[in-house]
């Protein structure tokens, strides 16, 4: 068997991604949410904000440090890996990356510190204010991932000279043409996640009658923003469609099976794509769907993957059944919610629990639809790194050797493989201890010269022996 | 007419690279340190010293990284792939590292294992660190826009060599932050860390000064020739006087002297490979000025760089000062 390069530089960017999305998916959400609990307790003095504030925090603090390290990793993969893709396109996106990194992450990484261990040294309102600023960190670094990310979808503002991409006007590169949908879109969709993980876990406090106000508020918090957002995101992710039509046609005839073109167009619900012949096996189609949904009129074209040559189409099956499922999700999300918010008005919410059970089981399907999400937008921008200009092949560094990336593929696979489980064990563990116990035992008013202890959570586990 | 931004670049990159070894230095430092200490509280009170502000150093290796990348994108992109191994290995090092700071405290079980995995992560990737140094002062094998050369040209003795040495330095700068925040036997005991890392630091400091000029006809002629002598010559005479003060500083028991003396030697050390190596950024083949981005790239990130840094500083500054002072937990280290 001949290791290739590239098909394992790929696959080596896929796995350490893969796992890393994860992270933000969870974590703007979740820091959105503290951000909101920290500012409600300040303003009511209430403790049950308190309370779950904290138990959040602890959960937010494994998850974000994760996100950190695993996140460190992807700027050095465009110099390990891609280190021609990087010669070419430098001069235009890395200073997203950069911007990112320097509005973001030095955001983020000062007052997380304050957040986690500064609860007693420093006053309320900082504490709120460095909750805030932890939010609000994690969003502008999806704003400048995400121009970056849409720019080598739909690039704008650049010329090319001696093969590589100059910059002409950069508030065309930042506001490429997908970036507005693709980020609403992506943020949507990580305060989803978050939102069911937050119902689930409320769901499975309350059925086991531990901390019942705090788990029955985390459920009506989380019901009340999903019945805005799923709806909502539905909307976006149409609108996304219509800009993917326009820019990325290819990527569309991906998504929806299409080889041939078609005016009106059928939509394919199901069916095995075979890329080699061109077709779609046992398709399942309902007449004039498509071009309902797609171009939003009884006759409107979708240009099928035919009109291109063979070595520009992108392999149709990761983004035909990914783009299936991500649908399929949000169709069930949009029944829980529904069904979630009917017992709700008729006061039977917290005696439902079937309903508790099936919040509980839903509480993963936002990372399920995030990562499905995630496969059909870049595998649909294949064979190309920036869409119609510089193919993938062309992109990888020319000194690896497939042993090389084999070799380093290996070793992100085994350690990821130690830390993820370890990590999602540990906020389990987390989860278990429930919130009222933990913020009960540990002294809130003990103000000592450095900082507690243990950095956090001190209570919640056995002494160290001294 | 275009303003020349790549002097401007090369000394924002150059704080940033000298900020990072400085303030992650130590925490890797405190890290190597920490597997040396048998007493469960000295470790725990060892990590809790720097479990605030890990994340905001290790911030600037991304900020290094991608300000590389913006400014040279073409050193970038022939640096990286010829330390493709140390990079990967620096990674899953910090990795491991950094997940220990949350994993430690919560599982009591397994918690020798997070302890190994703090300190090997931390000694690892500062070896790695080392490598990359040795190889970057190496120089790279290049053909046109490409490294050339293959993804093992970096296991050689000078490499190798500078990895063992940064370990050492590391060791005393965060043996030199440890006598600041700590006190007691856990600070005598880093005062007597910090003595033998300052000896071997030294070492290393004589050892690559007359390699380096050995090795490289280039650096030997930047140094030797007149009248370069006359101006360069004051270079080593104070890193001699300041390494003979931290000598002194680490005898008379002062708590933040050492740490400062600590960083003006590896400011020194920065200086001189700095000279050594002007003005290439892909040694022996590329200077700043041919690896440098389009004017408008600089331009933009520049802006927002002059604008953004001195506030990242003042709130990092403010998190540092939140965190002031001694430790506690040193109590039940008694």
């Amino acid at each position: 068997m001949i290791l290739d390069p590239m098909l394992l530089s790929r696959l080596q960017w896929a796995w350490v991604i893969a796992w890393h999305i994860l992270l933000p998916a969870f974590t703007i959400g979740l820091a959105s949410y503290i951000a909101v609990l920290e500012g409600l307790y300040l303003v009511t003095g209430w403790d049950i904000w308190f309370r779950i504030s904290g138990f959040w925090t602890r959960i937010f603090a494994v998850s974000f440090g994760m996100g950190v390290v695993s996140g460190i990793i992807m700027p050095f993969q465009f110099g390990t890996n891609w280190s021609r893709f990087t010669d070419a396109t430098a001069n235009v996106i890395s200073p997203l990356l950069a911007y990112e990194g320097l509005m973001a992450f030095f955001l983020e990484a000062s007052f997380l510190g304050v957040l986690l261990f500064g609860r007693r040294l420093v006053p309320p309102w900082a504490h709120f204010l460095a909750a805030f600023m932890v939010a609000f960190g994690t969003l502008l670094s999806s704003f400048w991932i995400l121009a970056t990310n849409s720019w080598m979808q739909t690039p704008a503002g650049y010329k090319v000279v001696d093969g590589r991409f100059e910059p002409v006007d950069w508030s065309a590169i930042v506001f490429s043409p997908s970036f507005p949908y693709r980020f609403f879109h992506n943020v949507t969709a990580f305060y989803i996640t978050t939102a069911f993980v937050v119902m689930g876990v409320g769901a499975w406090l309350l059925r086991r009658e531990r901390a019942v106000d705090d788990a029955r508020m985390m459920i009506r918090m989380a019901l009340g923003l999903l019945v805005i957002l799923v709806p909502l995101q539905m909307f976006l992710g149409d609108q996304h469609g219509l800009n993917t039509r326009e820019y990325q046609p290819a990527k569309l005839a991906a998504i929806e099976g299409r080889y041939d073109t078609a005016q009106p167009a059928p939509l394919t619900l199901f069916g095995i794509p075979d890329d080699t012949a061109a077709t779609m096996r046992g398709a399942i189609e309902i007449p004039r769907l498509g071009s309902l949904v797609l171009t939003h009129s009884w006759s409107g074209a979708i240009r099928g993957l035919k009109e291109w040559p063979a070595d520009e189409r992108p392999p149709v099956a990761p983004p035909f059944f990914a783009f299936r499922v991500m649908v399929g999700i949000a169709v069930i999300m949009l029944i829980i919610v529904v069904t979630g918010q009917f017992l709700q008005l008729r006061g039977r919410l917290w005696d439902a629990t079937w309903f508790l059970r099936l919040c509980e089981f839903a509480a993963p399907l936002g990372f399920v639809a995030v990562l499905a999400g995630w496969i059909t937008t870049e595998v649909g921008r294949q064979p190309w790194t920036v869409y119609g200009l510089l193919r993938t092949a062309d992109s990888v560094t020319p000194s690896l050797t497939g042993g090389n990336v084999a070799f380093s593929l290996a070793c992100y696979v085994a350690v990821y493989l130690i830390m993820f489980p370890t990590g999602i064990a540990f906020m389990a563990g987390l989860v278990r201890r429930g919130p009222r116990q933990a913020e009960l035992e540990e002294p809130p008013t003990e103000i000592e010269s450095g900082r507690p202890h243990q950095p956090f959570d001190s209570a919640a586990r056995a002494a160290p022996p001294l | 007419m275009v303003l020349d931004l790549v002097p401007l670049w090369t000394i924002l990159l150059a704080l940033a690279v000298f900020y990072y070894v400085v303030f992650d230095g130590f925490d890797l430092g405190v890290g190597i340190l920490y597997g040396l200490l048998r007493d469960d509280a000295a470790r725990t009170t060892t990590m809790n010293s720097v479990a605030p502000v890990w994340d905001g150093n290790e911030t600037w290796l991304v900020f290094g990284g991608l300000g590389l990348l913006t400014a040279f994108p073409l050193a970038f992109a022939i640096i990286i792939p010829a330390v493709y191994f140390p990079i990967l290995i620096m990674l899953l090092a910090l990795v491991f590292r950094g997940v220990a700071f949350e994993f430690r405290f919560k599982h009591m079980t397994l918690r020798r294992l997070w302890d190994g995995a703090f300190c090997g992560g931390s000694l690892v990737a500062t070896f790695a660190q080392g490598v990359v140094l040795g190889t970057f002062i190496q120089g790279f094998k290049v053909d046109g826009r490409h490294f050339a050369g293959s993804s093992f040209d970096w296991v050689s003795p000078f490499p190798i060599a500078t990895g063992v040495a940064l370990m050492f330095g590391y060791g005393l700068l965060g043996a030199c932050w440890l006598i600041l925040k700590t006190e007691g036997e856990l600070q005598d005991w880093a005062r007597r860390a910090a003595g033998i890392c300052l000896v071997a630091v030294l070492v290393a400091i004589a050892a690559v000064s007359i390699w380096t000029p050995l090795a490289r006809v280039e650096i030997a002629q930047r140094w030797f020739s007149w009248p370069n002598i006359a101006f360069l010559s004051p270079v080593p005479i104070v890193t001699a006087l300041i390494a003979f003060g931290e000598w002194e500083a680490l005898r008379r028991r002062h708590e933040l002297t050492p740490f400062l003396g600590a960083i003006a030697l590896f400011l020194m050390s920065f200086i001189g490979i700095a000279i050594s190596l002007w003005p290439m950024i892909v040694p022996y083949h590329y200077t700043l000025w041919q690896t440098a981005s389009s004017p408008s790239t600089q331009a933009f990130l520049l802006i927002g760089t002059l604008f953004l840094l001195p506030v990242i500083l003042m709130y990092t500054a403010w998190s540092y000062w939140v965190f002031r002072g001694k430790v506690s937990g040193a109590a039940g280290y008694h």
